[in-house]
C-alpha cells in the first residue's frame, strides 16, 4: 500500500489555512477567558444532598452579598459550580450558610485566589512559556542540523515551526469558541496542556524529517517521491501512536472528573492536530517549498 | 549476546517485576517481610486545605525580615499543631520582596475551623502618642485627601500620611516578646476582669524604654488592629508585667489569655489565597482518576495485541512492569499524588507505548525486507532508537521548565510524566528489547503471522 499524500496537498493547506483564519477571527471577536489563577477570584463547588435549587434561586440567595459578578454552572446530578470574585473566608462561610438555608448542601471545593498572586501566576506562566518555546526551536535547530540536501536544514526547522503554530493555535480558537458558548476558561493546567503538546507535537514531525533523511541517503528518486515514501513508512506509527496517547486522554476526559477535564481535551485537541499535520503538513510544506524554489530559479 | 544472558536479563526483570507489583499492590500477596508504604496523597485526593498568607512586614527593621517570619511560622506550627493534622506542612516563602507563610492541612475534617483559629491568633502591639506636629499634619492630610478618588490622590504629597491613625505611633513592642498571658481581676470594687501581660527579657527592656518615654502620656494597646485600652502611664515600668483592661467579661478575658498564650503572631498576616477541598471530593476524584487510568491501560493493551499480535502481547507485559516500576518509586521516593500528578502517569502510560510501537513497526518492514529474526530485532531496535530517544527529549524538556513553574498543579503534572517518561526509555531499552531476544531461534520466529 502506498498512498499518494503529496496529490492534495493544496487542500491540505486550505484546510489549516481556513482553521487558523477562523481561530484568528474567534480570538479576535470572543477573545479567551482567563481563569481565576490568572485574574484572581473564587470557585466554590458544592452539592446538594437532596434536590439542586434553580440557578436564579441560587442568584437571589445571594444577591445581597458583594460578590462581583457571579457564574452559576450545575455539574453532574446536584453539583453546582460557582464563580465570582475573590472573597474573603467571612465572605465565604457567608455564603455557603446563605445557600444552606435554601437547600442543605456539601461543600467540595472552594478556591480563593488573590489578584496579586493571579499576576504571579501569570508572570510565571509568561517565562514558562518563553522558556519552552526556546527550548523548542534550539532543539529544531539542533535535531535538523545534519540535512542539507536538497534543501537546507533551516526549511525542516521553519517547516516544523509552522506545524508547532497549527498545532497549538487552532486548540487555542477551539477553547475561545468553547470560551464564549459553555464559559470554559484559560486556566493553568490548559496552558500546561499546550506546551506538552508542543513536546509532543514536535516529535511525530521529527520522527517523519528523520525517515526523509535515511531514505535521502539511501535511495535514489525525486524529492517527492522519496518524502511520499518515508510518509507512507511512518503513517502507522504515526497514527499508533497518537491512537494509544489519545485512548488515556479519552479516558480521563470522560471519567477523569472536573478538575482533569479541559486538561484532557486541550491535549487531545493538541494531538489530533499535530497527528495530521505531522503527516499532512509538515513535509507537503517543504515539498511546495522545493517546487516553489526551483520555478524561481 | 548470548542466549543465556537474555534468559538472566529477563529472570531478573520478573524478580524485580514481582517486588514492585508487590510494592503497589500488598494486600494481594500479604507478603509478612515486605514493607507496606502507603501512596502519599496531595490535598485533593484526601481532602485539605492549601492557604498562602502574606505577612505585613511594614514595622520590622529589613534585617529583621528573616528571623520575623521563623517566629510566625513557629507560631502558627504550634496552632496547627492543635487540630490534630497529619503532617501539617507550614513553610515561609519570599517572593518579589513579598514574604508568605504557606500552611498546608491534609486530611483536616473541618477546614473553616481551621482558618478561623489560624487567623483568630490575635496580633498585640503596643502604641505610643504621635508628637502633637504630626497629628495636626496627618488630620490635615486626611482633610486634603477626602474625596479623592485613586487617580488624584497620587498627585498630592505624601497623600499616605493621610492612612495613618493620627493619634498614635507603632512601637516595637508587640506579641513577639510576649512570655505569658493570664486573666486577672481590678483590685476594685468592681473586680472587672483584665489580663496580665509578662514579656521576656528583650520585651521588658523595651517596655521599659517605652514607659520611661511616656510617663503622663497614654500608652495605647492594640489587639489584631483596634485599640483595647489606652492607659496613662504613672511611673516607668521595669520587671515585664503589664496588664489589659477594657470592657472584658470574664470569658473574653479568658480568650484573649488563651489566645495570646497560643502565640501572639509577631507580625499580621492576611490570608490571600485558599485551595480547600472536602474529604469527598478527594475520594470521588480518586476512584475517578483511577478508574480513568485503569480504562486508558485496558485500551492500549487491548489495541497492541490486535494489532500487533505476539509483540502486542509482550509489550502489555512490559507495559504492565512499567506501570509497576513507576507506581512502586511513586512510593518509595515519594511522591505526592495529586489529580495532576496522576493525570501525567496516565498520559506517560499512552507515551510509553510510543517507544514499543517505533521497535514493533521497524522490525516488521525489517522482516518485510526479508531479514532473518534475529537481525530484525536488533535492527527494528536499532533503527528507532534515535528516534525515542529525541521525541521523549522533547517533551521531558518541556516537562522540566514546567516544573520550575512552580504552582503545585504544574508541578505534581510534570514530575510524574518526567518520571515516567524516563521509566519508559528504560523499558524500552531494556525490557521489550530483552524479551524480543527471547524468541530468537525459538520456533516461534518462524510463524511469522505472529509478528
Amino acid at each position: 500500500m502506498n498512498l499518494d499524500f503529496l496529490k492534495y496537498k493544496k487542500i491540505y493547506f486550505i484546510f489549516s489555512g481556513t482553521l487558523i483564519l477562523a481561530s484568528l477571527i474567534c480570538l479576535i471577536v470572543f477573545g479567551l477567558k482567563p481563569g481565576i489563577d490568572f485574574t484572581g477570584g473564587s470557585i466554590l463547588e458544592i452539592e446538594y444532598i437532596e434536590e439542586r435549587p434553580s440557578n436564579q434561586e441560587i442568584r437571589e440567595a445571594l444577591s445581597n452579598l458583594d460578590l462581583g459578578e457571579i457564574l452559576v454552572q450545575p455539574t453532574e446530578e446536584r453539583g453546582v459550580i460557582l464563580r465570582m470574585k475573590d472573597i474573603s473566608e467571612d465572605t465565604h462561610r457567608q455564603v455557603l450558610e446563605r445557600l444552606n438555608e435554601t437547600n442543605k448542601l456539601e461543600e467540595r471545593r472552594f478556591e480563593s485566589i488573590g489578584p496579586l498572586i493571579g499576576q504571579e501566576l501569570k508572570q510565571k506562566t509568561k517565562i514558562a512559556i518563553i522558556l519552552s518555546l526556546m527550548a523548542i526551536v534550539l532543539y529544531i535547530a539542533w535535531a535538523f542540523r545534519k540535512i542539507s540536501r536538497p534543501i537546507p536544514s533551516w526549511q525542516y526547522g521553519i517547516a516544523s515551526l509552522i506545524v508547532l503554530f497549527q498545532d497549538v493555535f487552532i486548540p487555542i480558537g477551539i477553547f475561545s469558541v468553547l470560551g464564549k458558548l459553555y464559559g470554559v476558561q484559560i486556566t493553568i493546567p490548559v496552558i500546561a496542556a499546550l506546551l506538552t503538546v508542543l513536546g509532543y507535537s514536535i516529535n511525530n514531525v521529527v520522527v517523519v524529517f528523520d525517515r526523509i533523511r535515511e531514505n535521502l541517503l539511501k535511495h535514489v528518486g525525486t524529492y517527492q517521491e522519496i518524502v511520499n515514501n518515508s510518509l507512507n513508512q511512518t503513517l502507522t506509527r504515526s497514527i499508533n501512536t497518537s491512537l494509544t496517547t489519545l485512548f488515556v486522554l479519552v479516558a480521563i476526559f470522560f471519567l477523569g472528573g472536573v478538575t482533569l477535564k479541559y486538561f484532557a481535551l486541550a491535549l487531545i485537541l493538541g494531538i489530533l492536530f499535530g497527528t495530521y499535520s505531522s503527516i499532512f503538513l509538515a513535509s507537503p510544506i517543504l515539498v511546495a517549498w522545493l517546487r516553489w524554489r526551483k520555478r524561481e530559479v | 549476546m548470548s542466549k543465556k544472558k537474555t534468559y538472566l536479563i529477563i529472570f531478573f526483570i520478573f524478580i524485580l517485576a514481582f517486588f514492585a507489583g508487590n510494592l503497589v499492590y500488598p494486600q494481594f500477596l500479604k507478603l509478612p517481610l515486605l514493607p507496606e508504604i502507603p501512596f502519599k496523597l496531595g490535598l485533593d485526593l484526601q481532602g485539605g486545605s492549601h492557604l498562602v498568607y502574606e505577612a505585613d512586614l511594614s514595622n520590622i527593621e529589613k534585617t529583621e525580615y528573616s528571623s520575623a517570619m521563623e517566629g510566625l511560622r513557629d507560631v502558627i506550627e504550634r496552632r496547627v499543631n492543635l487540630f490534630g493534622v497529619q503532617e501539617p506542612v507550614v513553610q515561609t516563602q519570599e517572593a518579589q520582596g513579598r514574604y508568605r507563610l504557606i500552611v498546608e492541612l491534609a486530611g483536616i475534617i473541618d477546614p473553616a475551623e481551621a482558618i478561623k483559629m489560624i487567623g483568630q491568633t490575635p496580633f498585640l502591639e503596643f502604641k505610643e502618642q504621635r508628637p502633637e506636629e504630626e497629628t495636626q499634619k496627618i488630620l490635615d492630610k486626611q482633610k486634603e485627601i477626602e474625596g479623592k478618588n485613586l487617580e488624584e490622590l497620587q498627585q498630592i504629597e505624601d497623600w499616605y500620611l493621610g492612612f495613618e491613625d493620627p493619634y498614635f505611633q507603632s512601637t516595637s513592642l508587640t506579641g513577639k516578646y510576649l512570655k505569658g498571658a493570664e486573666v486577672g481581676f481590678e483590685q476594685t470594687a468592681t473586680y472587672k476582669s483584665l489580663v496580665l501581660l509578662q514579656f521576656n527579657d528583650e520585651g521588658s527592656k523595651i517596655f521599659e524604654d517605652l514607659t520611661s518615654r511616656n510617663v503622663g502620656k497614654p500608652l495605647a494597646i492594640y489587639i489584631d488592629e483596634l485599640p483595647i485600652s489606652a492607659p496613662i502611664v504613672q511611673e516607668v515600668i521595669s520587671g515585664g508585667r503589664a496588664q489589659i483592661t477594657g470592657d472584658f467579661t470574664i470569658e473574653e478575658a479568658q480568650a484573649l489569655a488563651r489566645n495570646l498564650n497560643a502565640g501572639a503572631l509577631p507580625v499580621p498576616i492576611k490570608l490571600i489565597s485558599q485551595q480547600t477541598v472536602g474529604p469527598t471530593l478527594g475520594k470521588i476524584s480518586l476512584e475517578k482518576s483511577l478508574k480513568a487510568g485503569m480504562l486508558g491501560f485496558l485500551a492500549v493493551i487491548l489495541f497492541m495485541i490486535l494489532f500487533y499480535r505476539l509483540p502486542g502481547i509482550l509489550s502489555a507485559l512490559a507495559l504492565g512492569i512499567y506501570a509497576a516500576i513507576v507506581l512502586s518509586l511513586f512510593k518509595l521516593i515519594p511522591v505526592t499524588l495529586t489529580l495532576a500528578g496522576i493525570g501525567g502517569f496516565i498520559l506517560s502510560i499512552g507515551m510509553a507505548v510510543d517507544a514499543n510501537v517505533l521497535i514493533f513497526s521497524r522490525m516488521r518492514e525489517e522482516l518485510k525486507w526479508g531479514k532473518s529474526f534475529a537481525q530484525s530485532v536488533e535492527e527494528g531496535f536499532n533503527r528507532a532508537w534515535p528516534s525515542i530517544r529525541d521525541g521523549n527529549l522533547t517533551t521531558l524538556l518541556v516537562a522540566v521548565i514546567l516544573f520550575g513553574f512552580g504552582t503545585s498543579f504544574i508541578k505534581g503534572f510534570a514530575l510524574t510524566l518526567s518520571l515516567g517518561i524516563l521509566i519508559s526509555m528504560f523499558s524500552a531499552i531494556f525490557i521489550t528489547k530483552n524479551f524480543l531476544r527471547c524468541f530468537v531461534k525459538t520456533r516461534l520466529e518462524n510463524w511469522k503471522w505472529l509478528w
